[in-house]
């Protein structure tokens, strides 16, 4: 009995067909497939991407100086320095963040008390030597402008999860 | 002893301690914030309420003493319940800026807030807000609205430096702290109020915005800047030290620090730190390599050795040198065939040498000042030399000792004097020995009838003393008061190895020359170790002389300084925090420290230059790898404790040189005692550290015609200076005061003798 059941079947090229089914059915599905860079996959509001640093509309950098993404992060790719400024408020003097030490846990984000130091969706950029990621606080201050609209709607969507 | 139970727990306590002393002992916590083991109870924050069986409300832990069978709950429903409402309303009117205050990780109301703060705040109206005040160059009082009025700091000033210079004024809602006397906070020991404020209302302005708590490492190193041994957290980033901290210690410091030691980190990175060997030739500095100008030292030193005779050596040494920077010096001296080798700069008597039973010391414990019930102390600016033990001894009166005074100079020390003669500098012996033979002939008059009623008697010379033209006297006459009550006598230790120095051996002997005599009959090379000759010297104008007329004077120092005038080759080396050393306090405690960060540029911990020079000099016996190893050779067998004797044999009477016309009395500032603070910019910026002035009695004033405030000319040996007049009628008469130490007295003679005075 097997005998003929396994006849009919390779007689009519039934597997085959099965298999071309499976093929065709793929060959006209919806593609899954991004052409990046002319596509690009959707972006939650809290993707973690380069980092940068904010002012408030006025134009005063929101950072204060408080060190606790400095003491928070684990791969210690943040380093501060500190001063008084003229007029008396707290300020960095430096704030760099080492990207290639950068693991991008969002924890500088999480700490930080005024929303200065936030990742961005950015995630398209490059350095062509190591120490192009080496971001500097005016580096990182000029992706926050650059950004700012977006980052500022990010935050108001994120705002009533938190 | 009664029992009582705190949380189920069965503790046997003493009676009348307190239910939050009980329950520390059994090593609960009780949250608190104006409650301190060291002052009064104020009971005003509330944050310590507990529940007691039987007591119909909380009651504040700090402020309910134990009773027996007493049931106490600090974590009962009702309890807890009173603690977060307290903290509910201390939280309401601070402002919550942690992230930029300096107290931010070290601070009581963050941490306590933590375990019985809300999530958020249900106050939504305005904050009270206090403005800021400048309450002078140490502490800073920019953020008033953090404070939560525990008026910690207000009992520190009333109670341990014996001063009130911050008070709570207004009421409720609008109390707030202020200083009220003069304006600033004055005290030599202010920094504690920083220490004390749980939240962050009073923080150090020389650190402000520096660090965080958390970045700074801390390091275990002992006080260079007095004789008290005081322990110390260095704390460091990035081999920098960027603050000082006391370190509890009961038997020494409890848990005080002076300003002195708390702010002169701050001159250890100054512009005028010497950071790469220097050697003059043709009258022109240049910086050479470590080997060239040790073996330029070498070299001169041989050629002098071989030549003149080592005898044309001296060595000068601070006595806040280490023990093993000293203990080398005079093995190196020693070594070239000289004994000239001394640390006692300030002292002009030096006729107790060979008569001293032992190494001169406090002649008690620290502790035991506090223990004393009647104090006589003579010659001592007593709350600038030595602000810690001023404040034991502040509070053994307000326990009930009587302090007597001999002394030129009557400054107030902010704590009742039972007894006080003021006399001038040329009576100073003969008022001492009056007060021996009254209370050896048991007279009940003055100061003798205060320490004969006593049962713990301590006289203690002071550093005024120890610099007097009849020192050895005094220590004789001390000597039988102390024997006559019973008591114990000693001395205050003028910097933190005055012990030290005598244990290394960094004194001439019978053969050598003492400071005084190396620099009255000058010798051809000096060695000098952190000295600056024209502060650091009872003669000023003898040591320059002195330095001027040597053909070589080696000067191992910290800072450049007068050095480059009159110096041939400079060697950087490490002030403490940067070397590793041993310290021998006023009280014979021998504390070894390791350097906290790594010597500035080309410095190097100057034992370790001693050592290079002894090996190119061949002096036998300078093979050491540690500091360690000089220290254990330097006290090798040595007990310490036996060694320390203020006996005195018969010493000749000597009269009183430089009587006649005015006498000088003075003080060396409190921030001019050494080279690192001299170069504190905060310690300098104080009122203690103004400038010199000088102060008469208003018959003086009216014999000048001048005004207080009037400049006018004082000469002393030849040369003059001009300085303000000031009036102080609490001098005794013909007593005209001008510090020593400073720059601007400087050029001036000895710290004892005859001065005049005349208009500029």
């Amino acid at each position: 009995m097997a005998k003929i059941s396994s006849f009919f079947k390779s007689f009519l090229l039934l597997e085959l067909l099965k298999g071309m089914a499976v093929t065709g059915k793929h060959f006209f599905a919806h593609k899954v497939t991004v052409q990046y860079p002319d596509e690009k996959t959707p972006q939650s509001f809290r993707f973690r991407g380069l980092h940068a640093q904010r002012r408030y509309p006025n134009g005063e950098e929101r950072c204060i100086a408080c060190k606790l993404c400095e003491a928070v992060c684990p791969a210690l790719a943040i380093k501060i320095e500190v001063a008084e400024r003229e007029d008396g408020s707290r300020r960095t003097t430096q704030y760099d963040i080492d990207l290639t030490k950068c693991i991008f846990c969002g924890f500088c984000e999480e700490s930080c008390p005024v929303d200065a130091i936030v990742e961005t969706r950015v995630f398209e950029y490059h350095g062509e030597k190591r120490g192009d990621l080496y971001y500097t606080k005016p580096m990182l201050l000029a992706v926050g402008d650059k950004h700012e609209a977006q980052i500022a709607k990010d935050r108001a969507a994120d705002a009533k999860y938190r | 002893m009664i029992k009582i139970e705190i949380d189920g727990k069965l503790i046997e306590t003493e009676n009348g301690v307190t239910v939050i002393e009980a329950a520390h002992q059994a090593g609960i916590a009780i949250p608190h914030f104006c409650y301190h083991k060291k002052l009064s109870i104020a009971a005003n924050c509330r944050m310590c309420l507990v529940q007691v069986e039987k007591a119909p409300k909380p009651l504040p832990a700090c402020a309910t003493s134990v009773a027996e069978g007493m049931k106490v709950y600090t974590h009962s429903a009702q309890a807890v319940k009173a603690q977060k409402g307290v903290m509910e309303f201390l939280l309401i009117n601070h402002p919550l800026d942690c992230p930029i205050c300096d107290q931010g990780g070290e601070c009581m109301l963050q941490d306590i807030s933590v375990g019985y703060g809300g999530v958020a705040s249900r106050y939504h109206e305005e904050k009270r807000a206090v403005l800021g005040k400048d309450i002078g160059p140490l502490v800073s009082a920019e953020e008033m609205s953090r404070c939560i009025n525990c008026t910690r700091c207000v009992r520190f000033g009333q109670e341990i430096a014996g001063m009130m210079e911050l008070g709570q004024a207004f009421r409720g809602e609008h109390a707030e702290i202020m200083s009220f006397v003069s304006g600033t906070v004055d005290s030599e020991l202010s920094g504690n109020m920083i220490d004390l404020c749980p939240v962050g209302a009073l923080t150090s302005k020389p650190f402000r915005y520096k660090a965080r708590s958390w970045e700074l490492s801390r390091r275990r190193s002992v006080s260079a800047h007095d004789s008290l041994g005081t322990s110390l957290a260095v704390q460091t980033k990035s081999n920098r030290v960027l603050r000082v901290l006391p370190i509890e210690n009961d038997d020494i410091n409890e848990c005080w620090l002076s300003d002195k030691d708390r702010f002169a980190y701050e001159g250890l990175n100054s512009a005028e730190r010497l950071t790469k060997p220097m050697i003059k030739q043709d009258g022109k500095w240049h910086e050479v390599e470590w080997q060239t100008a040790l073996e330029f030292v070498a070299n001169g030193l041989r050629h002098l050795a071989n030549g003149a005779g080592a005898a044309h050596i001296g060595a000068l040494a601070t006595a806040n040198s280490t023990l093993e920077e000293m203990y080398l010096l005079q093995k190196l001296v020693r070594g070239l065939g000289s004994n000239n080798v001394d640390f006692r700069l300030r002292q002009t008597d030096f006729s107790g040498d060979g008569k001293q039973q032992g190494t001169p010391w406090l002649g008690m414990s620290i502790a035991d000042i506090s223990r004393a019930d009647r104090l006589l102390i003579v010659g001592s600016f007593l709350r600038k030399d030595h602000p810690l033990l001023a404040a034991r001894i502040r509070r053994a009166v307000k326990n009930g000792a009587q302090v007597n005074i001999i002394h030129s100079a009557d400054d107030d020390l902010l704590m009742n004097v039972a007894n006080k003669a003021i006399v001038a500098p040329d009576a100073l012996l003969e008022t001492l020995n009056q007060v021996a033979r009254d209370v050896a002939a048991q007279k009940d008059v003055g100061i003798a009838a205060s320490l004969r009623s006593g049962e713990r008697v301590a006289v203690l010379l002071g550093n005024f003393a120890q610099q007097h033209p009849q020192a050895a006297q005094l220590q004789a006459a001390a000597q039988q008061i102390a024997a006559a009550t019973n008591g114990k006598f000693g001395f205050f230790g003028e910097a933190a190895n005055s012990v030290g120095g005598y244990l290394a051996n960094a004194v001439p002997g019978t053969q050598g020359l003492n400071a005084a005599a190396m620099l009255e009959t000058p010798r051809k090379a000096y060695l000098l170790l952190n000295v600056e000759p024209e502060l650091d010297c009872a003669n000023p104008q003898q040591a320059m002389a002195a330095m001027h007329t040597a053909d070589l004077v080696v000067s191992l120092s910290a800072y450049k300084h007068h050095a480059l005038e009159y110096a041939d080759v400079l060697l950087p080396i490490a002030p403490f925090t940067e070397t590793s050393g041993t310290f021998v306090s006023t009280e014979g405690r021998v504390q070894s420290f390791k350097g906290a960060v790594k010597p500035l540029g080309e410095a190097r911990p100057a034992w370790k230059v001693l050592r290079v020079l002894g090996n190119l000099l061949k002096v036998a016996g300078f093979e050491y790898d540690t500091s360690e190893a000089v220290r254990d050779e330097a006290l090798h067998g040595m007990d310490v404790a036996a060694r320390l004797d203020n006996g005195i044999g018969a010493v000749e009477a000597k009269p009183y040189a430089g009587q006649g016309g005015l006498q000088r009395v003075s003080d060396v500032p409190i921030y001019a005692t050494d080279a690192v603070v001299r170069r504190s910019a905060p310690l300098q910026a104080t009122t203690d550290a103004s400038m010199p002035r000088v102060w008469m009695r208003s018959e003086e004033l009216g014999k000048l015609g001048v005004q207080p405030g009037t400049t006018v000319r004082v000469s002393q040996g030849g040369a003059s200076v001009a300085l303000a007049a000031a009036l102080d009628d609490r001098l005794p008469k013909g007593v005209v005061r001008v510090a020593a130490g400073h720059a601007a007295t400087a050029a001036l003679g000895a710290m004892f003798g005859t001065i005049t005075l005349e208009r500029a």
